[in-house]
């Protein structure tokens, strides 16, 4: 599945699109940098609450494939346009990290 | 040991303190850097994962201080300096953990005590000296060898 298919799919909003035609293999939640750094897969998901630049960054480094905000969580704008600079993929969930991953999961492994 | 190959590459960043909204983007810059001189994306990788984390302990933790890449044909260094405080105890701080981050920094997904442990994870070496009141060096080495990793 692709990015973009998982948005369709789920109807989440973008907010930057990077590489929407990335391809999904799983996903990673966490809110502390350095467990998404150590764990997080390359072209994964990362579903937080996280919305602040050094987000994109640690997005970049380990090739994200998009990073979900959930809660209707919105970054700043600089986030952004620093994420559209990088080409990282930024999603918005309205629901909670727990209906987010439950429903990224059952799209990803039905 | 044989004798070293010479570097091929020197670049060196200067990062101030506290700046959080510039954190992260050195790593970024040797990302794209290694990425454009050849380096194997295994050892990108990694070097990224150091870099980030060594950048966010110089803005986080330090008065201040520099990141320098060399690039050679065998391996790629890091050297994180900085013009303190220092570190008293090197050992507590390589414990998986350990951390003194403010509230402030836990609150944005700092203070999980694992930047140092990441950092000797994603590197051949990583050592560690350090002075009180005067500053610390960290220099992590990242073997180019034939990887296969994921
Ligand atoms: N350059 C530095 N100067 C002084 N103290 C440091 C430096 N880097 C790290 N530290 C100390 O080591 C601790 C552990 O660092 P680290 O493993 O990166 O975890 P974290 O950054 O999550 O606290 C920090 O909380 C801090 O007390
Ligand atoms: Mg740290």
């Amino acid at each position: 599945m692709t990015v973009g298919e998982l948005v369709r799919e789920l109807g989440l909003e973008v907010l930057v699109a990077g590489d929407l035609e990335a391809d999904v293999h799983g996903g990673y939640c966490a809110d502390l940098l350095s467990e998404v750094l150590a764990h997080a897969a390359k072209g994964d998901i990362w579903i937080t609450h996280q919305k602040h630049l050094n987000v994109v960054a640690v997005a970049k480094l380990k090739e994200i494939g998009a990073v979900v905000l959930v809660r209707g969580l919105r970054p700043p704008q600089e986030v952004t346009d620093r994420a559209r600079a990088e080409g990282v993929t930024i999603l918005v969930s309205p629901t909670s990290a727990f209906e987010t991953a439950g429903r990224i999961h059952r799209a990803l492994f039905p | 040991m044989s004798p070293r190959i010479p570097p091929v590459f020197r670049r060196y960043w200067e990062v101030a303190p506290k700046d959080l909204d510039r954190a992260g983007f050195v790593s970024i810059e040797v990302r794209r850097a290694l990425f454009s001189l050849g380096v194997e994306p295994e050892v990108v990788k990694r070097a990224g994962i150091v870099c980030f984390e060594g950048e966010m302990n110089l803005v986080l933790y330090s008065e201040g201080g520099r990141i320098v890449l060399v690039v050679s044909p065998d391996r790629v260094e890091l050297l994180f300096s900085d013009r303190g405080p220092g570190i008293a105890d090197v050992d507590l701080v390589r414990q998986p953990g350990y951390s003194t981050a403010p509230d402030w920094a836990r609150e944005l997904g700092f203070g999980s005590g694992l930047g140092i442990p990441n950092m000797e994870q994603n590197s051949d070496e990583l050592k560690i000296h350090s002075r009180v009141g005067e500053g610390t060096v960290m220099r992590a080495t990242i073997l180019r060898r034939k990887y296969d990793g994921r």
